[in-house]
C-alpha cells in the first residue's frame, strides 16, 4: 500500500540508480581534459623564522631578578635542545613500613574515642607513648552465693 | 651580433636560474630563481655554463625542503622575495627532508606570522575580546579566555595599556590576526600580562634574532651586568626591568646601540660600565 509513504523504498532508489548508470548516453556530459596528475610537491613554503633559527625563549632574567622566569628560562631551553631534564621528583610517597607503624597506633586512637566512658579507663600506654587497646573481659552474671 | 643578443636578452628576462648551494651566504635580489640540489643533475651543463658544486652526490632521495621567509615556491624553483643574504641549515637528528632554505633580510616593519611570541600593547577592550596593538597592520584580536585560569566568571585582570606576551594562533593576510595567552596544553608558560614598571622601546626584526640567537654573546655580557630582566617579542619590541631607572635605560641604551657596535666597541663600554 503506497499510503503515507514520503519516497520509495531503499531497494527501490538503488535500482534506478544502477539503472540510470548503466545508460550512458549522449546526454550524458563528461570533462574531455587528460588525467591530471597531482605533482608531488617537495617545496613546503614557512614563513616564521623560529623554523629556520633555533632561537632563545624570548623571557629572560639575569642574576635572580625574577626567579620564576630563570625557572621558564632552563624548561624552555631544554625543550629547544631536546634535552631530558631531569625532574627533582620529590618524594612525596610514604614508605609501606612507616604506613604500617602509623596505622597501628591509629587503631588505639580512634578506637579510644569510641569506647564508652567506662571502657576508656582500659586503653593503656604502651613506653612510646603508643595507645595500645588491651582485651575487653566481658562481665557476666555472677550467681550469688 | 645574434650571440650578444641572446646573452643580453636572457639576462633582461631573468631566466638563468642559479644553483641554491653555490649563492649560500650571498646577496640575493628579489626576483632570482633558485635551483634545488637534485634538479641540477637534471639541468646539467646545458644551463648557461656553471657547473653547480656538488657537495653531496650521492644523495638522490629527494626530502621535502623547507623554503622560509623571503623564499617562494614557483613550479619546482624557489623565487626570492626579499633582499639580503641566502642561509641554509640542514636537517637534524634523523628527520628526513632536504634542510630549510631562507634569505636573512632586514626590516623594522613586523607582519604577523603564526606561532611567534610578540609584546603587545592593549588598546581596547570590547566585550569579550581585547584589541591588541603588535605594530602589524591591524591590532590582533585576544579573547579573554585565553589566558590560563580565566573562566566567564574569573575574568584575567587586564587593562587598557597593559603590555601583554603572547603567541599567534592565526596570521595570515586575509583575516585579522588572533593572540592567545596560553600554549597547546592550557599552560601560561611565561605568556600573560607582564609586570609592572620597566621600558619598552621598539628595534629592527633583525636584531631581535641577532640577540635570541643561541651563541649570543651580548646577553651573556648584559647577564653579568646586574640584576635585570628582559622579554623579546618578535615583532621588534623589548621591554626590560631593573632595580634602578638609571640601570634600566643604560640597558635600553646598550641594547639599541649593539646593532651598529663592532665587538671591540661593544667590549669597551661593557668594560667602562663594570666600573
Amino acid at each position: 500500500i503506497k499510503f503515507m509513504q514520503r519516497g520509495l523504498d531503499l531497494e527501490t532508489k538503488k535500482q534506478l540508480e544502477e539503472e540510470e548508470k548503466k545508460i550512458i548516453s549522449e546526454e550524458h556530459w563528461y570533462l574531455d581534459l587528460p588525467e591530471l596528475k597531482e605533482k608531488e610537491c617537495f617545496i613546503i613554503e614557512e614563513q616564521s623564522f623560529s623554523l629556520c633559527e633555533d632561537l632563545l625563549y624570548g623571557r629572560m632574567s639575569f642574576r635572580g631578578f625574577n626567579p620564576e622566569v630563570e625557572k621558564l628560562m632552563l624548561q624552555m631551553n631544554a625543550k629547544n635542545k631536546v634535552e631530558e631534564v631531569e625532574d627533582e621528583a620529590v618524594e612525596l610517597d610514604v614508605s609501606d613500613e612507616e604506613m604500617a607503624r602509623r596505622y597501628e597506633t591509629l587503631v588505639g586512637t580512634i578506637g579510644k574515642k569510641f569506647a564508652k566512658k567506662r571502657d576508656r579507663a582500659s586503653y593503656e600506654e604502651d613506653e612510646n607513648g603508643h595507645i595500645k587497646p588491651t582485651v575487653k573481659v566481658k562481665k557476666m552474671f555472677l550467681k550469688p552465693q | 651580433m645574434a650571440e650578444a643578443g641572446g646573452i643580453t636578452t636572457e639576462s633582461v628576462a631573468g631566466d638563468r636560474a642559479r644553483a641554491a648551494r653555490t649563492m649560500l651566504d650571498q646577496v640575493v635580489l628579489p626576483g632570482e630563481e633558485l635551483l634545488l640540489p637534485e634538479q641540477e643533475d637534471a639541468e646539467g651543463p646545458g644551463g648557461a655554463g656553471e657547473r653547480p658544486l656538488r657537495l653531496n652526490a650521492g644523495t638522490r632521495s629527494r626530502g621535502r625542503v623547507v623554503c622560509g621567509p623571503g623564499l617562494r615556491r614557483s613550479g619546482d624553483r624557489l623565487l626570492v622575495t626579499k633582499c639580503g643574504r641566502l642561509r641554509h641549515k640542514e636537517p637534524g637528528g634523523g628527520s628526513s627532508g632536504g634542510g630549510v632554505y631562507w634569505v636573512d633580510s632586514q626590516q623594522k616593519r613586523y607582519v604577523p606570522v603564526k606561532g611567534d611570541h610578540v609584546i603587545g600593547i592593549v588598546t581596547a577592550k570590547s566585550g569579550d575580546i581585547f584589541k591588541v596593538d603588535v605594530g602589524g597592520s591591524e591590532p590582533a584580536s585576544l579573547s579573554y579566555l585565553a589566558f590560563e585560569g580565566a573562566t566567564k566568571r574569573n575574568r584575567p585582570n587586564v587593562q587598557v595599556g597593559d603590555l601583554i606576551y603572547g603567541q599567534f594562533v592565526v596570521a595570515n593576510k586575509d583575516m585579522e590576526p588572533e593572540m592567545v595567552c596560553i600554549d597547546s596544553c592550557g599552560r601560561a608558560s611565561g605568556m600573560g600580562v607582564i609586570g609592572q614598571d620597566g621600558l619598552l622601546f621598539k628595534v629592527t626584526l633583525g636584531l631581535i634574532r641577532k640577540l635570541l640567537a643561541p651563541d649570543c654573546e651580548i646577553l651573556q655580557e648584559v647577564g653579568k651586568l646586574y640584576p635585570l630582566e628582559i622579554v623579546f617579542g618578535m615583532n621588534g619590541r623589548i621591554w626590560v626591568k631593573a632595580k634602578t631607572i638609571q640601570q634600566t635605560l643604560i640597558l635600553a641604551n646598550i641594547l639599541e646601540a649593539c646593532e651598529h657596535m663592532t665587538a671591540d666597541q661593544r667590549k669597551q663600554i661593557f668594560s667602562r660600565l663594570a666600573e
